[in-house]
């Protein structure tokens, strides 16, 4: 469903991104990991369309996206997320989803429809959202003004609130608890069940290890290793990546 | 009485000028564009009901169009540039819209008159409403109708999607790029509506004052128009007429009998007046607040 033939970006002569090959199939979630600065952010930019690609080229489902502009990806299917929480602080978390619910299937709803009314439909589908990120209870509260968890979650709803066929999420671990990284284990784990394909970056590698299918190790902008969690895990230029040449005595 | 009157003439045209602001800011953008759209509604409003003897109604529809037009056209190139550029884009905007008026000449012999635009001099003899016996009341009450009729669809507009979408993109671009959101279409939408606010209350203005001139429409107005909607607030329309009141009929009105030292007030009293009230005078906690006691009002009367 998504296939990075090639990418590259390069910053004036810094390779953030070197020739990368990958593909995630259709309820995959692929476990994007490396050592910080190995350019695993500005994938997502990349895929996401925030930059443009240096080379190479990015396909959906058969089409070609490379040239497409960021809020035009979000109708062709791909979400994300940000890793410092980019919400919409003085809007509420109501008002989060519903700015959100604009693209994908809900495109071919007629315009007044769409800029005015807020169908039932869309009104109950924001609600079930709201449900399965446990934030009904916050549904008019301003977004600034919720704990840092709940941004996070409030953030992962409002992508998918989109409707993606593709989520990407930028370490939406980070700062959270141990509860709370079981429940967002278990929410990645429902996207597989809906057939949305995941690709998911994180420092915290209990969580990538448990939930991913398969993953995929950057350093310094190359692929060093790509497959199961096990094999990944096993892999000594992984190991070499994150904990550097064993010196033999 | 008539002084009353005039207050409340003045209060409603500024009031449509500061919502005209209030669109264009609810994206985060400061215009200063919005007296030269102002100016452009008066001249042509003006043109069409003394050169070409339209009646009032239409000729405010036909500068309302003509406005919107050309802000979506200042938009489009416009609203790449962000932040002080946009400022000085939209100053720039505004004083060439002021300098064409200045050179502006279009005059039609009527009878021993000369009718129209006629540069420097400005226009003169803008006559639609004593010619028809309107009182100051009478004009007063149509104004506050367009007034009430344009707040009356922002704030619908305000609280359907397209008041949340206006709001995100205000709050964060990027994130709103990353909803699926085309912030240029959003930004220039804005600019349009914006346009057409102002080209109703320019075309307003200009039978009311029945003699328009280009320093009329300078910086001066346009910096009135973005204070409006900033020291009353964006939580909603109300905020901006809140917002002209004070400065119209407090600041500026009220203390007349200061003389020369009004302007200096004025300026010392609008600072903290936005350091008490940082988000403007009615801010989503005073929307709240007053929510809250209408609906315990009503509960009340219910019960």
């Amino acid at each position: 469903m998504l296939d990075l033939h090639g990418v590259s970006k390069h910053f004036g002569g810094v390779r953030a991104v070197d020739g990368i090959n990958l593909t995630v199939a259709r309820g995959e979630i692929l476990g994007l990991i490396g050592p910080n600065g190995s350019g695993k952010s500005t994938m997502v930019n990349l895929i996401s369309g925030l930059f443009p690609l240096t080379s190479g080229r990015i396909v959906l489902d058969g089409t070609d996206i490379s040239n497409v502009p960021m809020h035009a990806r979000v109708t062709c299917g791909v979400a994300r997320t940000f890793q410092n929480i980019r919400l919409f602080g003085q809007l509420t978390v109501w008002q989060n989803l519903w700015v959100a619910q604009n693209s994908g299937k809900q495109r071919n709803q007629n315009f007044a429809r769409r800029w005015f009314g807020g169908s039932r439909g869309a009104r109950e589908e924001i609600e079930r959202t709201l449900e399965f990120f446990d934030l009904a209870h916050k549904c008019d509260e301003l977004a600034a003004n919720l704990a840092f968890g709940e941004q996070r979650r409030l953030e992962f709803a409002r992508a998918l609130s989109a409707k993606p066929t593709l989520l990407l999420l930028d370490e939406p671990a980070a700062g959270m608890n141990a509860e709370e990284i079981d429940q967002l284990d278990n929410r990645i784990r429902k996207m597989r069940r809906d057939g949305i394909s995941v690709v998911l970056i994180e420092h915290h590698i209990e969580l990538v290890m448990a939930v991913a299918d398969r993953i995929a190790v950057l350093n310094f902008g190359q692929k060093i290793a790509e497959g199961t969690p096990a094999a990944v895990q096993a892999d000594p230029m992984v190991r070499e990546a994150y904990l550097g040449t064993a010196k033999v005595a | 009485m008539d002084f009353y009157l005039g207050l409340a003439q003045i209060i409603g045209v500024h009031t449509l000028l500061g919502l005209s602001a209030y669109c264009v800011l609810l994206t985060g953008q400061v215009s200063l564009a919005q007296a030269g759209f102002f100016a452009i509604g008066a001249y042509v409003a003006a043109m069409l009901t003394v050169l070409a003897q339209w009646p009032l109604v239409p000729a405010l529809g036909a500068s309302a169009v003509v406005t919107g037009a050309i802000a979506c056209a200042v938009g489009f190139p416009a609203l790449r540039v962000k932040g002080l550029m946009l400022v000085v884009a939209t100053v720039a905007f505004g004083e060439a819209v002021r300098l064409f008026f200045f050179n502006f000449t279009y005059q039609v012999r009527a009878g021993n008159l000369h009718l129209g635009p006629h540069g420097a001099e400005g226009f003169r003899q803008i006559r639609y409403f004593p010619e028809r016996g309107w009182s100051t009341f009478d004009v007063m009450l149509f104004i506050w109708m367009v007034v009430a009729l344009v707040m009356a669809g922002l704030w619908w507009l305000d609280r359907s999607r397209v008041g949340a979408v206006l709001r995100a993109v205000g709050e964060d671009e990027l994130a709103a790029q990353s909803t699926g959101i085309n912030i240029t279409a959003v930004k220039v939408s804005a600019m349009t509506i914006g346009g057409v606010i102002a080209g109703i209350g320019g075309g307003i203005f200009a039978h009311y004052t029945t003699h328009i001139e280009h320093v009329q429409f300078g910086v001066v107005l346009a910096t009135f128009a973005i204070t409006y909607p900033i020291l009353g607030g964006l939580s909603n329309v109300f905020g901006t007429l809140l917002a002209v009141i004070f400065i119209q009929g407090f600041l500026i009105e009220g203390l007349r009998f200061m003389g020369d030292w009004r302007n200096l007030l004025f300026g010392g009293l609008i600072v903290p007046a936005l350091n008490i009230r940082p988000r403007g005078l009615l801010d989503a906690g005073a929307t709240r607040a007053l929510n809250r006691l209408l609906s315990s009002k009503k509960e009340r009367s219910g019960a």
